[in-house]
């Protein structure tokens, strides 16, 4: 009886010993991330002192009120900061959810053609219909979606197979670029030009109008991927252990796609297609986990510090110049994917 | 843990798409037995099984599970009773045993019952059971095959089911792992009064191990029973299509196949 009790509490303090990994890493994030908003905040052309952002902040609680300052933070910097920040989460989830569902590190939806679809519809919107603002978005968000049904479809065999949904997203992903190609051989050159800067995302013409449905789209999407998220810990092993383990395989996968889906399409209809974002986070945040947690949370904070980070080099680095986002991102996952296929030497890892 | 459930399968069909790979399977699992499944490649035993864990439908008949099909129970409350071990299990990357064993837990928590003592302890008598403790805290990746199979084994285990479904868990093992194995299984049945049936392929071992063995040909049963009354000659040559001598196992008394192939036939063959 003893001895039971000695092996139960080998396997407590392993349990224990992930947890204590896992919240130290979770708390980590947390603060570099509140950190980085912080920063975000102050930085600026204008300077505003640290004291003066905090009053600025708490401004519509007190009252006090500095119309200059309190715009530059107010409906600048914080718009901004928070629009990186929720589109930072929604394509760290979008990739992760992909990556665990399809098994595999390319599969996020920057590669498997989700993005692409959006940027063609949205291109579409713009040179065919010269349509701008809200409306490129939502043709965007309609792109994801009707790209990801289409994916789907052709995917489905009796089921969706990891590898079929990859392949056909690859070669979705270059229907999409011809598509795009193609409309810009009929475009106008300003037409062109106004659909390059939305293709690379940017959050330079943030504002709150940005912010609201992306924000009411995660108030429904992340207590549904909560919900779903202990299947996935059981789909991990494989559909068949999955459904011996009394897991409900085709209807968690179908809603963990939708979800993963309405985050790209969301997010993309925000900013434009950020590239690599969705691509790097899980990998990092499980890289750092190193086996203790299944790394939702903690992918959703590293996507939101890429997101903030790489917006803040973009507007910083250069001076006089303000980079799109996509740029900083595009360079930043370009090396992380080199780092990827040269560091994982096992086998299987990416194939 | 002894309540022996009852799996039965009924005029079951079972195939992938238009192919049809088992016909007219009938078969009454022996509760608190080990029961082994044989037959040559492709002859639908991996099939039969994923039948009898509800994780293939049958085109036509039925799998009950204590006189309930098992296709419309629910799958969580079918993962109570029975367990199952897929041919390749997948470990997500940089898994630690424990952790993989604990998702063997599943079918006992919800969204609102996490974790528990009671979760530590079946992990831990898993573990112990499986004799990985000592790995416990390892990587599932830096582990060699037989360790491997162990802790998927364990994972298993953990489910806690009073039913358990093997698909050729001693593979890509070594002798020495694929007899510890069956050891295991069979201290589960004998001392835990569990119902376990397993897909193998070396015939010696199975007619060794089985309380009850099932002798499978282009996805048909030929023959069940003891394998002391199933495994003759007769049975193998239909079975496999080839020639042998049916001898007593020197160890263990039950029947042991020795093949006739067209080379190395010694003078003493022909007496």
């Amino acid at each position: 009886m003893t001895l039971a009790l000695d092996h139960t509490a080998i396997v407590r303090s392993i349990r224990g010993r992930l947890a204590l990994r896992r919240r130290s890493i979770t708390l980590g994030l947390a603060l570099a991330l509140a950190l980085t908003f912080a920063l975000a905040l102050y930085l600026g052309d204008y300077p505003v002192a640290p004291g003066d952002v905090l009053r600025s902040l708490f401004s519509p609680l007190t009252g006090e009120v500095n119309k200059g300052v309190d715009f530059i933070v107010l409906n600048v910097r914080v718009p901004r900061a928070v629009l990186a920040v929720l589109t930072g989460i929604s394509f760290a989830l979008s990739g992760i959810i992909f990556q665990t569902l399809l098994r595999n590190p390319l599969a996020s939806p920057d590669i498997i053609g989700i993005s692409h679809g959006a940027s063609a519809s949205a291109v579409f919107c713009i040179i065919v219909f010269g349509m701008s603002g809200l409306w490129v978005s939502f043709g965007a968000f309609a792109g994801a979606i009707l790209t990801a049904l289409a994916i789907y479809g052709l995917a489905w065999r009796n089921g969706v197979t990891a590898y079929r949904v990859v392949l056909i997203g690859i070669g979705m992903a270059a229907i999409m670029s011809a598509v795009m190609s193609y409309l810009f051989t009929r475009a106008r050159l300003f037409e062109v030009q106004q659909a390059l800067a939305w293709l690379i995302g940017s959050l330079n013409a943030a504002n709150a109008a940005d912010i609201y449905p992306l924000a009411l789209a995660l108030l429904v999407l992340i207590p549904l991927t909560i919900a779903l998220v202990r299947t996935l810990d059981a789909m991990q092993l494989g559909d068949d252990t999955a459904t011996a383990l009394g897991a409900r395989v085709e209807f968690s996968r179908l809603g963990l796609i939708l979800a993963a889906v309405g985050y790209a399409a969301f997010a993309t209809a925000a900013v434009g297609p950020v590239s690599f974002v969705a691509f790097v986070a899980g990998p990092i945040a499980r890289r750092l986990l190193n086996g203790a947690g299944n790394g939702f949370l903690q992918a959703a904070l590293v996507g939101a510090l890429v997101m903030l980070g790489s917006d803040m080099v973009a507007q910083h680095a250069l001076p006089s110049i303000q980079l799109p986002v996509g740029v900083v991102t595009g360079v930043f996952g370009a090396l992380f994917l080199l780092w990827l296929l040269t560091a994982s030497n096992r086998a299987g890892r990416v194939n | 843990m002894s309540a022996n459930h009852q799996l039965i399968a009924a005029g079951m069909d079972l195939g992938y798409g238009d192919r049809q790979v088992v016909a007219d399977f009938n078969l009454t699992i022996p509760p608190g037995k080990l029961t082994v499944i044989v037959g040559a490649n492709a002859c639908g035993k991996s099939t039969v099984l994923r039948g009898m864990a509800r994780l293939l439908a049958p085109t036509r008949g039925a799998v009950y599970l204590d006189g309930k099909p098992i296709h419309t129970m629910p799958t969580r409350e079918v993962a109570t009773v029975l367990g199952v071990l897929p041919q390749s299990p997948i470990a997500p990357d940089a898994i630690v045993v424990a952790d993989l064993v604990g998702r063997g837990r599943y079918p006992h928590q919800g969204w609102f019952r996490r974790w528990t003592p009671e979760d530590d302890a079946a992990v831990a008598e898993a573990l112990r059971a499986t004799d990985t403790l000592e790995l416990a805290d390892r990587p599932v990746d830096e582990l060699s095959g037989g360790q491997r199979q162990r802790v998927w084994i364990a994972m298993a285990l953990a489910q806690q089911t009073d039913l358990l479904l093997l698909d050729e868990p001693t593979t890509f093992l070594d002798i020495n792992h694929q007899v510890e194995v069956l050891d295991l299984l069979t201290d589960l049945v004998r001392n835990n009064g569990r119902t376990i049936v397993v897909v193998l392929h070396d015939l010696n071992l199975a007619c060794r191990y089985a309380d009850h063995i099932v002798a499978m040909k282009a996805g048909r049963l030929v023959a069940e029973g003891r394998p002391s009354d199933v495994m003759t000659e007769a049975i193998v040559a239909d079975v496999f299509g080839m020639a042998s001598r049916v001898v007593i196992d020197p160890i263990s008394d039950t029947p042991m196949i020795v093949p006739i192939g067209r080379h190395h036939i010694g003078a003493g063959a022909l007496a």
